[in-house]
């Protein structure tokens, strides 16, 4: 059975065919119903809005239907039920799982557990695959991946969007650039193996010193609870906010990221700027899902 | 001419068991540990810590009486020490002779240290770590593990 849990599990091709897979639905007008006549569990342990919203939407296109469970306390896990048993009952009802959970690997143990595919859609700090294919999906519609430049701002630490994605792009022989407050850089075992797959990776104290030489600049949320005191979070946002200043002299065709929501780390002045791609990544999340709803019921 | 100290044994030859030699020297009680043996457990130990070695300088010895490890059981310890003999005794005498090697997937012998990892819950799994080059990899977190394994010995 095949279940889409990391991006660790993907080859570049793979990569590549899923990508291709997800173009071809965003530019067809007659989308094949894969999907006709199944039901897809929307299991949602933890908060999310575009992720359910998007899967829910690429489920009902591809002609099927969804049921949900939209937290904790909707469910019987409240009551002490494990997740593998969770699992193990729903795959009865329907014909395949999408699984948010606030526990990394919990997409893992349920694709053990499940009769049914497995998709995971975010295990709390751990992987979240679908928003990485998204995110190359979106770098892909301006740019060839091979060989660019990709600064990595914000929350590099707690970032699980940052590190899966550095992971992919880990395929394409790009050059990482990582600008990360102290304290929040990229931990260590990210980058002994993003080394070894042969990723360099330069840390930047400001983004104003490599984001002329960028293609991509993919910014993460800073989170207030990260910080000491409200002081020091405010300081620390305003230094690495963009705006159309930081973004005057950039590269024709650079194009800024973020997995959204965000709070305050991009001017909403950014928003008109060619530059700014970050709704257009958010839309993306349909026809990749789409893909991904695709190949697993395959 | 003076005549120094009689030489002697620091640990007695054991009839029946396992001898396990050339243990990275301080390892000793973790190697206990991941046997799984315990003060609690039957087993008649015998155990050398911190003793001269040609080869390694300093290695630790454990001797188990009547008990005769299994391949899967050795090569755990292979995680923390690596250049381990092991020698099943029969009477007296070295029967079999072998090395350890460092098993391609460890289930329950490591714990993860991430707490948010999925696999310190209830849920009915046993902790699962593939070897790899730079250390030990989560199988549900993919969290890595690369230094002070011993510590993470369940």
């Amino acid at each position: 059975m095949y279940h889409i849990i990391s991006i660790l599990d993907f080859s570049r091709e793979q990569i590549d065919d899923l990508l291709e897979k997800a173009r071809r639905i965003d530019e067809t007008t007659e989308i094949e119903r894969s999907l006709e006549g199944k039901q897809v569990a929307l299991l949602f342990f933890e908060p999310s809005t575009r992720t359910r919203m998007s899967f829910a939407s690429a489920v009902s296109r591809l002609g099927g239907t969804t049921i949900c469970v939209d937290s904790v306390e909707g469910s019987s896990i409240i009551k002490g039920e494990t997740l593998a048993d969770t699992v193990r009952v729903v795959s009865g009802y329907v014909d395949a799982i999408v699984l948010r959970h606030p526990k990394e690997g919990a997409a893992r143990l349920a694709s053990e557990f499940a009769t049914v595919p497995v998709i995971n859609a975010g295990d709390g700090a751990g992987q979240h695959p679908s928003q990485t294919l998204l995110d190359l999906y979106t770098i892909r519609q301006s740019m060839a991946l091979e060989g660019i430049n990709v600064g990595l701002i914000g929350d590099l630490r707690y970032g699980r969007t940052a590190h899966s994605l550095a992971q992919a792009l880990s395929h394409y022989n790009v050059n990482l650039f990582t600008i990360a407050p102290n304290g929040l850089e990229l931990p260590e075992t990210i980058q002994i193996e993003l080394n070894d797959m042969g990723t360099e990776i330069c840390e930047c104290a400001e983004v104003k010193d490599v984001i002329r030489d960028l293609d991509v600049l993919y910014v993460t949320r800073l989170q207030r609870e990260r910080f000491p005191d409200s002081a020091t979070f405010v300081n620390v946002q305003q230094s690495y906010q963009v705006t159309p200043q930081l973004l005057s002299g950039v590269r024709d065709n650079m194009i800024v990221l973020h997995p959204l929501p965000r709070a305050g780390e991009i001017d909403p002045a950014v928003d008109s700027l060619p530059h700014a791609r970050y709704f257009e990544q958010a839309r993306n999340g349909i026809p990749v899902r789409m893909a991904m709803l695709t190949e697993v019921m395959q | 001419m003076t005549e120094g100290p009689p030489r002697q044994l620091l640990v007695s030859p054991i009839k029946d068991g396992t001898v396990i030699d050339h243990i990275t020297a301080g390892e000793a009680l973790n190697v206990l540990k991941i046997l799984g043996i315990t003060g609690t457990t039957n087993e008649r130990l015998s155990i050398a810590t911190n003793v001269v070695s040609k080869d390694m300088r300093r290695k630790d010895i454990v001797k188990i009486e009547e008990r005769e490890l299994m391949t899967e059981e050795v090569d755990r310890i292979a995680l923390i020490a690596p250049r381990a003999t092991i020698n099943i005794i029969r009477e007296y005498r070295v029967v079999e002779k072998k090395g350890v090697e460092i098993p391609s997937i460890l289930i329950g012998v490591v714990r993860c240290p991430n707490p948010g990892c999925i696999s310190n819950t209830e849920e009915p799994i046993e902790s699962r770590f593939e070897v790899v080059e730079k250390g030990l990899r989560c199988y549900y977190c993919d969290n890595l593990i690369t230094r002070d394994i011993a510590r993470h010995i369940i």
